[in-house]
């Protein structure tokens, strides 16, 4: 099969083309690592767990944002292979794309837990109380592994280079949609801005690339509306607080190994 | 050589690596006192911690029947009796801290219907203490630390930046020098205090659950500067590898109830393990599998021609493998087209894990032949301290990296705050020395033919080969000789791609440069004990052999290879007894 791959070399770019043998099994990652291993040394993509998890390896692959570990070549159907960097960002040699501008934007909209008290957020003794069903409500926002695939299919990013973009975007949601974060007033700054939800046109190409099935689109409006009860109704969120944790006297003594001999321990030390 | 100056620089940026960064940016609590360099090879938050799939084991229900005691006996009782018992009593008790810390900073583990935290069982576990997020824990746990330390200021990270070097002079640690991959240049990150947090070395075989980062980058600049490698002969396969390229399906599986068959649709764990059946821990699955594949019972993959065991989860039914293994499912869809919901799995042995590394004391402090080095430590699996022993056991290390990530970023922080050290320099002969090694001798070599992937697909088919789950003296024997062979000829080899800006090539021939060493610690290292314990299984010598092989290995560099000695293991709580499950 024959695969074609945009090149770039930090002064010039060109289409180059490649003959390889593809195996029933084949990733397009297998294909670029056949080439680079066996053909041509200098053909520079990242990678790195080839299963989906890391996020190194996202590329436009006929004309699509995706990860070239989980595209399958026999699934393509076609002929010839088109490869190319991300679109969006700025590439630095052939499908090496700079992300100095994605993991700030990540950044900008306060991805981390935020409590009115901080403290809470340093205390080892217990954890919050989170059902089941409101872990079910967020979690699949936490599916994000940064593979910047999303940013490279919003046609809104191409347009505006300030937009948050999806990734941050569902982000921001991620963190205020769990039931343990105080945080949205905190984001309100970054979050309800031209360059930031309202900017996204809803054309829903974030969600179709999505290799995790995060779902930033939806993550998106859920946050439009979030931000909106806010402004408009000073609404409040519940959120989880700690457990209490059961008063264990004695530990029952089920143990199946044989007792330890007798050795004094230093005292371990606790957070 | 840029020279960039820091109080800490850590290399790596898995679970361990940001666990030390975030502890010390903790206790400096904003106060901007300590500067710390993050430093990866890939991009921050692609580390292969994010692969962790299970569990993270940690005492959390002491009413309903675990207590630190019944943990640290699993663990001991797991490792073979090669654990230091002290290192892993004090790793028990700070394990809770750790799942409960980042439970506040956002991991979202599963929950029971009280809406406290869910756990499942795991391999060699008398209680099921396997703490999970899905089947996707080490991949949360990386969110929720990553996420966690961009809310502090006082860090920069250094992304796509490869150790090249571990300057060490008169044992005080003096800095670390990298290739910047977009510019090509060198660097040298002048430090206080270094922490060693790269991993492991996965990468040295070709059926492998690891990520092509996972190339022990840490161990081959710990073995060149002179440092010990400890126990490196310990290499963890882990039973279930998804054929052909051994990407990992999680133990989990097993945890929650899934079966292993044989061709002949037998349980066969009944015959190695009739207690613990698929539950033992992974060693002895790992020979299970390999003991029905040799004796005819396996399965072969026509495409691949690699025989396998069956991973049957049909049983488990639909609901409860959406709630508790989605992934596991996600990857039989994407790479195989097979739906775990109504087919079994083709699995085999795939390496997974080094229960070795650099060898530190209780505190992860790096040991040298002249002593602890002043100002350098090492966590998570680079590190060999040893909690492990010879058989780690499944959901033990996602926690030995927060838990060492805690216990290292500590002592780093209170070394530079207590101790005020002087920023260090390195002697410019040294600087000059390792630059000339990169640019002149690896990427600037007009002579000689050898190609880096010929090498490393060499090396990779040797280990596959001879130094896998079984081993004898003779495998290990040719191993070793094949690898020599093969340091020769890395001698000569010769790099097509001449640029500077990510240059690939250069990165895979000094990656090249480090698993050659450690291929060949481990490989002599298995030669030279002669008796099977916890993942080291001599054909030729079966049993464990207490009286002369209680004892930790530890390799120097020497003029023609690595020397050896032994010291003794830490026993505190727990006399060796036999290993029954």
């Amino acid at each position: 099969m024959k695969i074609r791959i945009r090149r770039f070399d930090g002064s010039k770019s060109w289409w180059q083309d490649y003959e390889v043998e593809a195996k029933e099994r084949d990733t397009v990652l297998d294909i670029l690592l056949k080439i680079r291993e066996r053909q041509d040394h200098t053909l520079a993509f990242r990678h790195s767990c080839q299963m989906g998890s890391c996020g190194s390896c996202g590329m436009v692959i006929n004309g699509k944002p995706s990860l070239a570990c989980q595209t399958r070549v026999l699934e393509l159907k076609t002929e010839l292979i088109r490869v190319e960097p991300l679109y969006n960002f700025p590439v630095l040699r052939d499908l090496v794309v700079d992300l100095t501008g994605f993991v700030g934007k990540h950044r900008a909209v306060k991805p981390w837990m935020i409590r009115r008290n901080p403290e809470e957020l340093e205390d080892a003794s217990s954890e919050f109380v989170v059902t089941p069903q409101q872990n079910m409500s967020f979690v699949q926002f936490d599916y994000c592994i940064m593979c910047g695939l999303c940013d490279a299919a919003c046609p809104t990013m191409a347009l505006d280079p300030l937009f948050l973009g999806p990734q941050a975007l569902a982000q921001a949601y991620r963190y205020v949609a769990d039931p343990r974060d105080e945080g949205l007033d905190d984001r309100l700054e970054v979050l309800d801005d031209a360059h930031g939800v309202w900017r996204c046109h809803f054309a829903g190409s974030c969600s179709y690339v999505c290799p995790k099935g995060v779902d930033p689109a939806k993550a998106i409006q859920f946050l439009k509306k979030d931000i909106l009860k806010r402004r408009l109704f000073r609404s409040k969120k519940e959120s989880s607080s700690p457990a209490t944790l059961p008063k264990v006297e004695k530990v029952p003594d089920n143990a199946p190994h044989p007792p330890p001999f007798d050795y004094k321990f230093e005292e371990v030390s606790q957070a | 050589m840029e020279q960039l100056d820091f109080d800490v620089a850590i290399v790596g940026s898995g679970l361990a690596g940001l666990r030390t960064a975030i502890e010390i940016m903790r206790k400096d609590g904003g106060r901007g006192k300590v500067r710390v360099a993050l430093i990866s090879k890939i991009y921050l938050m692609r580390s292969h911690s994010v692969s962790a799939e299970g569990g993270t084991s940690a005492v959390l229900f002491p009413e309903e029947g675990d207590s630190f005691e019944l943990y640290a006996w699993d663990t001991i009782k797991g490792s073979d009796f090669l654990a230091d018992q002290d290192a892993v009593w004090r790793f028990v008790h700070l394990a809770t801290q750790e799942i409960r810390l980042i439970e506040r900073w956002g991991v979202p583990w599963n929950r029971r219907e009280d809406g406290r935290i869910e756990q499942r069982w795991f391999g060699g576990l008398s209680f099921p203490r396997a703490t999970y997020a899905q089947d996707k824990t080490g991949f949360f746990e990386m969110r929720a630390l990553y996420d966690t330390l961009l809310k502090y200021e006082g860090w920069e990270r250094f992304d796509e930046n490869f150790v090249t070097s571990v300057v060490i002079e008169n044992n005080q640690f003096k800095g670390f020098t990298t290739i910047d991959l977009r510019s090509g240049n060198m660097r040298f990150f002048r430090a206080k205090a270094g922490v060693i947090a790269t991993g492991g070395a996965g990468q040295l075989y070709r059926i492998t659950s690891t990520a092509a980062s996972s190339t022990g980058d840490g161990y081959g600049i710990a073995y060149n500067a002179g440092l010990y490698l400890k126990d490196m002969e310990f290499v963890q396969f882990h039973p279930t590898g998804l054929v052909p390229k051994g990407l990992l399906i999680t133990e989990a599986a097993r945890g929650e109830g899934a079966y292993l068959v044989n061709r002949d649709g037998e349980r066969f764990m009944k015959r190695y393990a009739p207690s613990k059946m698929e539950l033992a821990p992974r060693d002895i699955v790992s020979r299970a599998i390999m003991t029905e594949i040799n004796e005819g019972r396996g399965v072969r993959d026509e495409a691949s021609g690699l025989d396998h065991v069956w991973l049957d989860m049909r049983h488990l039914g639909k609901e409860k493998i959406e709630r508790k293994l989605p992934f596991i499912r996600e990857i039989g869809l994407k790479y195989l087209g097979i739906d775990i919901v109504d087919q079994p799995l083709p699995v085999r042995p795939t390496v997974h894990y080094n229960m070795g590394g650099v060898h530190t004391d209780i505190n992860g402090n790096v040991q040298s032949p002249s002593g602890p080095v002043r100002g350098l430590w090492a966590a998570g699996e680079a590190a060999c301290v040893s909690v492990q022993g010879s058989n780690r056991l499944g959901s033990n290390g996602t926690n030995e990296c927060l838990v060492y990530g805690y216990i290292v970023g500590n002592e780093v922080y209170n070394y530079i705050s207590n101790e005020r050290p002087e920023p260090q320099s390195a002697s410019p002969s040294v600087l000059e020395a390792e630059e000339r090694r990169i640019f002149s001798e690896v990427l600037g070599r007009e002579s000689g033919g050898e190609d880096v992937y010929e090498l490393r697909d060499e090396l990779k088919d040797t280990m596959e080969k001879n130094v896998h789950v079984y081993r004898n003296e003779a495998g290990l024997a040719e191993a070793v000789k094949k690898i020599k062979e093969l340091k020769q000829r890395y001698k000569n080899i010769r790099l097509s791609d001449r640029g500077r800006v990510f240059n690939y090539n250069l990165q895979h021939a000094l990656e090249l440069g480090f698993m050659l060493d450690e291929a060949e610690v481990i490989a002599t290292g298995a030669l030279l004990r002669k008796e099977s314990r916890g993942a080291h299984a001599r054909i030729d010598y079966p049993n464990r052999d207490d009286a002369n092989w209680l004892k930790h290995t530890l390799a120097v560099k020497g003029p023609d290879g690595p020397q050896f000695s032994y010291i003794p293991v830490k026993i505190t709580m727990w006399k060796p007894v036999a290993r029954v499950y």
